[in-house]
Order: structure tokens, then sequence, then C-alpha cells
């Protein structure tokens, strides 16, 4: 048994109108400062009005969030009590908003016990929406919560199917205005989640389609959102990318570029798409390099998304040259180096990197899994950009 | 080979663990014990508890208790039979079978988290042990 689940996705132009249909008295709004600030909540809010849902915002979710904030909108959504959670932002607010949903029903839990361990049953007080504003976590579309424990420089995969969304909101006008770099850094970690879902050892044909047509979509639109953000066409397709990429990996696992960006993100404090992308080739070149199950899917995807032909292997090294390109065509890093990492700082940290990259469930759901000694020659050469042969 | 969930298994499964330096790397520096618990039903007329006793990186023991008072461990890891053995011969992935709430698990999640190879490997000592399922 297995399971395929997703929100019911309303997209499109003025997708926010879908707000006028929404039943409920009030409405827990989790974002972030600076998505206050950009006036994105504004909307939202404005259409709450209208159909007379009473809201307040939770606007103190940081990147990458912390225990600690979820802690904070535990005892805030404990007082407000509403019947909707509503994340509005990034990756880092929709998780945020799926953690302190789980916390109106079980308030006596830390957030690092909000796991597959319990069961909740929020749905007996409020709904969950999602509502995107980078292209993308594919957060609307998943049930992982990612959370930073600051204190151990580690990031926790948490979440539990029950906190899928119930409704996920992409419409255009909440990620027209993203500035190139964090248009790049996120439409890196769809490209991520749509290669790894597709080739996930955890994956089935429910699972590929989306990370498929996710992955050509993010080849063929996202150079042009890094470009020209005015490019409506291209901020759709890559906000639409962005959801299917997390059906995709969401409904089987991530890999082994998650898990070591995780490790690198967590310790040298770098956004989660920017390090996930930048791993990418690398892993991929580690898997081609031990399993012809995954040549195999990379040179299906190649075929597929880059119009590649030949044999398998060549395909597939089609595919890696093709990310790498895409990459430096949106001013992304190709090695750790290029991230700004000091290099002494790095190799003392290479331990921890490993350690920490090896318990994720990530790396075991892949199909060539990387021991100690692999990991550490995984994050030695990415330093200096030099491309796995091993 | 031995009949699953006896004491003859435990022996077995507690030389597996041991002999595995693969587990012993991975969970060097655990301190935790378990309940693996087969629930009532199908071949399993009573609830079979297994206590498992980890400790950086050893086994310090494997037993099939008759009285679930016996030990207060830190963990526990029920499922039925038949969600065992899908574990035991990798039909199943463990953390899958969390998941989609086939197994249960009862403990500090975020501990166990920090050891998932240790667990994999755990697992993978479980296949080496010669067993005569009870179907």
């Amino acid at each position: 048994m297995w399971t395929f689940s997703c929100p019911l996705i309303v997209y499109g132009d003025n997708a926010l109108d879908y707000l006028a249909q929404v039943k409920g008295k009030k409405a827990f709004i989790v974002t972030d400062k600076n998505i206050v600030k950009l006036g994105l909540t504004k909307p939202v809010t404005d259409q709450l009005d209208a159909v007379n849902i009473g809201w307040e915002i939770f606007d103190e979710v940081e990147p990458e969030p912390s225990l600690n904030t979820i802690r904070k909108g535990g005892v805030a959504v404990g007082k407000y009590q509403p019947d909707w959670v509503i994340g509005i932002g990034g990756g880092s607010c929709m998780d945020a908003a799926k953690a302190i949903i789980l916390l109106l029903a079980r308030p006596e839990l830390k957030p690092e016990a909000l796991s597959v361990l319990e069961t909740f049953n929020f749905r007996e007080k409020a709904r969950l929406m999602a509502i995107p504003t980078t292209s993308g976590t594919g957060s609307e579309a998943t049930w992982a919560i990612v959370l930073t424990d600051t204190d151990d420089k580690r990031k926790l995969g948490l979440g539990t199917t029950e906190c899928m969304p119930d409704v996920a909101i992409l419409d255009p006008v909440m990620v027209m205005g993203m500035p190139p770099l964090i248009t790049a850094d996120t439409g890196m970690d769809v490209l991520c989640h749509a290669v790894e879902g597709y080739t996930s050892a955890w994956g089935t044909s429910m699972t590929e389609g989306p990370g498929l047509v996710a992955t050509r979509r993010v080849f063929e639109y996202l150079a042009k959102a890094y470009k020209d953000g005015n490019d409506l066409q291209a901020r759709k397709e890559m906000m639409y990318a962005a959801t299917m990429g997390g059906m995709s990996f969401g409904n089987s696992m991530a890999g082994l570029g998650h898990s070591t960006g995780h490790a690198l993100g967590a310790i040298f404090h770098l956004p989660h798409g920017r390090t996930v992308g930048m791993f990418l080739p690398y892993t991929m070149e580690y898997l081609m390099n031990g399993s012809e199950e995954t040549t195999v899917k990379f040179a299906e995807m190649a075929r597929f998304c880059c119009g590649a032909s030949g044999p398998d292997k060549e395909c597939a090294k089609a595919l890696v040259a093709k990310i790498r390109a895409l990459a430096k065509e949106v001013g992304q890093p190709l090695s750790v180096k290029d991230c700004g990492v000091d290099k002494a700082k790095y190799e003392k940290e290479i331990p921890a990197l490993v350690e920490r990259a090896l318990n994720e469930v990530m790396t075991m759901t892949v199909t060539r899994v990387p021991g100690e000694e692999d990991l550490g020659k995984i994050f030695n050469y990415a330093y200096d950009g030099k491309p796995i042969d091993f | 080979m031995a009949k699953y969930a006896t004491q003859e298994w435990c022996d077995l499964y507690k030389e597996e663990i041991n002999k595995s330096k693969a587990y012993e790397e991975a969970a060097k520096t655990w301190e935790g014990d378990f309940y693996f618990i087969t629930e009532a039903g199908g071949p399993v007329k009573e609830p079979i508890y297994m206590y498992v006793d980890l400790y950086h990186g050893k086994c310090r023991a494997a037993e099939i208790v008759t009285d679930p008072n016996k030990y207060k461990p830190v963990f526990t890891l029920s499922a039925p039979y038949a969600i065992w053995k899908q574990i035991a011969t990798k039909k199943l992935d463990s953390t899958k079978a969390l998941i989609t709430k086939q197994s249960k698990m009862t403990g500090d999640m975020a501990k166990i988290m920090r050891y998932t190879k240790a667990a994999n490997e755990l697992t993978n000592c479980t296949m080496l042990v010669p067993t005569e399922w009870l179907d």
C-alpha cells in the first residue's frame, strides 16, 4: 500500500477569486514580514473581508523556519482559534502553516514531534490553505514540513500525510514580483524536485508524470522568467511546474541532491533551492556511475525534455549538462565554492555534513545508496566543481 | 533457521546485529531500547513482545518477554505479523510502513530521525536471520 495525495489546486488568472467561495469565520494567516511589506497579503485579506471572514496575520516566519518560530505560532493560533490556516509565501511560510495547524489540534506537542507518529485530526477544527509566492518549493502540494533546529544546525524532515493542504491557490499575481535571484533559487528547487521525484526508488507511475512534465517546463520557462519577470506565461508555467514537482517528490521521496543540499544549507545558512540545485548534477553523476536503472530514467527524461538521442548513458550525461547550463544561465552556483563558502571552514565541516546527509531518509530512497566515504567524496568534489567520477 | 519471534530467533538476531560493522558504525552513539510488538491477528494469537536493547552500536539484549511490564523501553514499534514479515523481507520499507500507519511507533521521533542509517542497517540484520515464518 502507498498513497498519492494532493490538494484541490485552483490555478490561473484570478485564482484568488476562489476565496469568495470559501466558508469560514476566522483565518489565521502565516507569512513573513517581507510578504506583508510587499503587499502580497492584501489581495487575500481583501477577499476574506468581502466574505466576512475575520483574519489575523502571524508574520514572524523566517527563511528555513526554526522550531522556536513554530512554538510562537502555535501559541498565537491557539489564542485565535481559526477555522482556516492560510500559508502565504515561499516554502518556509507554507511549511510553518502546516506545522502551526498541527499545533492547533495538538498544542501539547513540541514542534519536533510533528510527525507521522502522531494523529492530529486538525480538520475537526480548521482547514489548511497554501498560497505560494515563489515557484517554488511545491510545499502547497506536499505533506512535508522542513524545520530547522538552529541549536543543532540540522534540518528536520517532519510532517504527516494529514497536513497536505486542503486547497492550493496558484495565482500569478503572487509571483510576478519575484526578483531574479529568488526566481532562480526557487526555480532550481523545482528542477531538483522534479528530477528526484521521477527517479526516486519510491516512485511509481503515479509520481513519474508530474516530475517529467515539470522538468520540461523548467527547461522551457525558468530562464525566461529569470530574464523577464513580467513574462506572464513563463511565470504561470513555473508556478504549475513547482506544484507538479511537489506532487512528484511529495508522493515518492526526494533524493541525494536534497540530503546533501539540506546539510549544506543547515550548516552554512544558504537558501534551500540554491544548495539542492547545485548538488543535483553531482548526485545525478553519482547515481549514473552505479545505477543502470536510474541512468535509464535520466535518459528517458533527457529524450522527453531536451530532445536528446542515442545510448542511455549519453542521454543521461546530456541531461546533467543541460542542468548545469541552465544553472549558469540563471546565475546559479555550479560548485560549493561558487556559493561563497570558505574552503577551510567547509573542510572542517565535512564530517558534520556527511553525518547529516547520511541520516536523511532521502539518502536511502535512491537506487545507489552512498555510505560515509562516498558522501565525503561527493562533498569534496562539489567544492571545486569536479564532476563525480566514482 | 529459527521460528519467528522465539527466543532462538532473538539470539540469532542479536548475533547478526553484533556482527554488523555497518550497524556498529551507524549506531555508535545510539542509546535506547525497544519493544518490537507483533500484534495479535492471523497466525499470532496473543501479542508478542520482543525486547531489544541497543547501545553504542551493539545489541546488549534481545529477549521475548511474556510480561510486557518487565521493561519500560523508550521506544515501541508495533505492527501486525504480515507487516513485520514484509518489512523483514524488504518487501515494505519500514519508513513507508510508518507513514501509511501500517506500523505504529512511540518514542522521540526527532531522535530516531538522527539515526535513519542505523535503523536501515537494523532492518538489514533482520533479513540475515534465517526465519521460519508462522504461515
